[in-house]
């Protein structure tokens, strides 16, 4: 990994790469990554199968794994864009939606519903409406909670990166501390929705997460211009016309939808957005959004489907994929922050 | 003089408070409440009082010797690191008892608090606030790695209910060790100048005749043995090391020695308040004290972010 994330003279041009031979880099990088994602769609869907490939058997068992290779995929996508664009939003390489506490937010969001209104006050929707609600309730704040955060007050980055991740702590401990306090027939319905992993992801409504992440993901990928004039700071960019407030907000609301399909979709996760945004600029080595997003959303993928398909089979710890990618993902945010050795 | 006695006065009441809630009466003539006061009231109250004076305590020489002031052992790993302890002691000397758990846990909290300090002294991070975060993640990262180990042999709830700091099954013959800290405190009292002096940094500190990297390493082992001893017998109080040291030092300045009685009553204050509050919040259920803490501790860490930061700005 060539860990230079510095400002290089070449970066600067407005072509997204500095000659041929970094175009040539970019798009071998490009292919391998996706040589590498098919091959792991094909080893998560077939590895150790069994029965005779293509038998009906055979398709049934691969039909049942298609769903956790669409979770895997919306998940990495959801964190690889949410992470990319917040990143240039706020202008700082380090900070994450996860590690600003986006997801305690939607944790503590969805028991709080249930702790005030009880599970007889929130079954009386039906369970699409709830999810609808709880998802919109959580841009709402989320937006609201982080443009205040992000809007210069105070402005200073560490103190915002700290309050961030100390307010993840207190939502997560609140969250405990209300869903201790529910009776247990009310904590189980809450504990379905709230723990998940690969396997037990919650995929009810996975007909509903992956048109929003699509098109929520396309709008961003359509602002890529956008994000790369927002890139350039807020002097900049108001100079060459941006009205960068309002885009911040609109890429901040963006960003909260993402990371709101994830969380219900998958629960939290820290460090796998950072961990995929941070390799995809020092692969990529550009800043043209168009080619980052979808290098950060292959690598995410590969990363993740490697580490469950490895757990799964390999060590058969399949629970522990996430954690494994967590785990590096967080030993590369040290190194990052102690090799540059200040933010 | 006067302040000190009050306080001590209010102690007292805390503590007398927190004996007599509970689900059993332990004022009723008949029946057996004074049975209920020794075997689970006093014990439970007593390691309260010892939990709560040395967290407290732990965090106040860490911020000295890191000379920042936000810094304590949940918020560098000591915490985490000491929980990794005594998943390996689980796993690799299940049949050990409850001194040899925290042997192992203290050795671990010492080692990963001075590979953090190492950290630190290597990449001489120079903003205040990037030393938190470093340590928040490096705690995350051991973490991780217990929970890992934790699945690969189906320890999940020993860690889960290890991590949730509570008072909840403290009785006769469970809490003991954790009049090890009362030994602790006291050498923290007697080496208090040292620590202070320790405290204006190193090369004044060397300047006026003190060794200042063994200070250093006697300050990160009494807090590793603390947060040790504390986080195999009740498990991790968040923010609590941090919060007090901070209150204390926004009333009273930074005279370690004088502080020390405030810092520990401090600690004690909060830890009954907390531990009241989650108790009677759902009787005869409890919530432990951790969350409650969690929830306090960052609603007031924040408050102080925000408060250091309009200062500096105006």
């Amino acid at each position: 990994m060539s860990a230079d994330l510095g400002i290089r003279p070449s970066a600067r041009t407005t072509r997204s790469f500095a000659d041929p031979a970094h175009r040539r880099r970019y798009r071998f990088a490009l292919a391998a990554l996706i040589v590498g994602a098919v091959v792991i769609t094909a080893l998560l869907l077939c590895w150790d199968n069994p029965y005779v490939p293509f038998s009906e058997r055979w398709l049934r068992i691969s039909r049942m794994r298609v769903s956790g290779v669409l979770v895997v995929a919306v998940v990495t996508f959801c964190q690889a864009f949410a992470t990319v664009a917040f990143q240039t939003a706020t202008n700082n390489r380090i900070i994450t939606p996860s590690i600003m506490g986006f997801e305690s937010l939607y944790v503590l969001i969805q028991t709080a519903i249930v702790f005030f209104f009880g599970v007889a006050g929130v079954s009386g929707f039906d369970p699409f409406t709830r999810f609808l609600l709880q998802s919109a309730l959580m841009v709402v704040f989320a937006v609201l909670l982080y443009s205040w955060l992000l809007s210069g007050r105070f402005g200073n980055l560490h103190v915002m990166l700290l309050i961030g991740i100390i307010l993840g702590t207190g939502m997560g401990a609140l969250s405990t501390f209300l869903q201790q306090m529910l009776d247990p027939n009310e904590f189980d319905v809450l504990a379905a929705r709230l723990f998940g992993s690969i396997t037990n992801a919650n995929t009810d409504f996975l007909w509903f997460v992956v048109p929003v992440c699509a098109a929520v993901g396309g709008t961003i990928w359509m602002l890529s211009k956008r994000l790369d004039l927002i890139g350039l700071g807020r002097d900049i960019s108001t100079n060459l016309g941006l009205n960068h407030k309002r885009q911040v907000m609109l890429v901040l609301t963006l960003v909260a939808v993402l990371s709101a399909m994830s969380a219900s979709l998958f629960g939290p996760m820290t460090f796998l957005g950072f961990l995929v945004a941070t390799l995809a600029y020092a692969i990529a080595d550009t800043y043209d959004h168009r080619l980052l997003l979808p290098m950060a959303w292959l690598l995410g993928y590969v990363a993740l489907g490697l580490a469950y398909f490895l757990l799964k089979h390999v060590f058969t710890l399949v629970s522990a994929a996430t954690i494994i990618v967590e785990l590096i993902g967080g030993l590369v945010f040290l190194v990052v922050i102690l090799r540059k050795g200040r933010l | 003089m006067w302040p000190l006695l009050l306080a001590l006065v209010l102690t007292a009441g805390l503590i007398g408070l927190s004996l007599f809630t509970g689900v059993a009466d332990i004022t009723a003539p008949d029946g057996d409440g004074g049975e209920f006061l020794w075997i689970t009231r006093i014990p439970r109250t007593a390691s309260l009082v010892l939990a709560g004076a040395s967290m407290a305590m732990a965090g106040l020489v860490m911020q000295l010797m890191t000379q920042n002031r936000f810094v304590e052992p949940t918020t560098v790993g000591t915490t985490e690191w000491a929980g990794l302890g005594l998943l390996v002691t689980y796993i690799l000397l299940p049949e050990s008892g409850i001194v040899g758990k925290m042997a192992v846990a203290i050795v671990f909290a010492f080692a990963g608090t001075l590979v953090f300090f190492v950290f630190l002294r290597r990449v001489t991070l120079k903003s205040s606030l990037i030393v938190p975060i470093v340590g928040i993640m490096f705690g995350a990262v051991v973490s991780a790695i217990s929970t890992f180990l934790a699945l690969r042999f189906n320890l999940l709830q020993v860690i889960g209910g290890w991590f949730l700091g509570r008072f909840t099954g403290i009785e006769v013959g469970r809490y003991e060790p954790l009049w090890i800290v009362l030994g602790v405190s006291i050498m923290v009292w007697i080496a208090a100048d040292r620590f202070t002096v320790a405290g204006l940094g190193r090369d004044i500190a060397t300047n006026v005749g003190l060794h200042y990297e063994r200070v250093v390493l006697l300050g990160v082992g009494l807090v590793a043995m603390t947060t040790g001893v504390v986080t195999v017998v009740v498990g991790a109080l968040p923010f609590l090391g941090l919060i007090v040291p901070n209150l204390v030092a926004m009333v009273r300045g930074d005279d370690l020695r004088s502080n020390l009685p405030w810092v520990f009553l401090t600690g004690i204050w909060i830890v009954t308040l907390c531990d009241l509050i989650g108790r009677t919040i759902i009787m005869p259920f409890e919530v432990p004290i951790s969350l409650v803490l969690g929830v306090v501790g960052s609603a007031v860490f924040i408050a102080m972010l925000l408060r250091t930061r309009r200062i500096r700005v105006s």
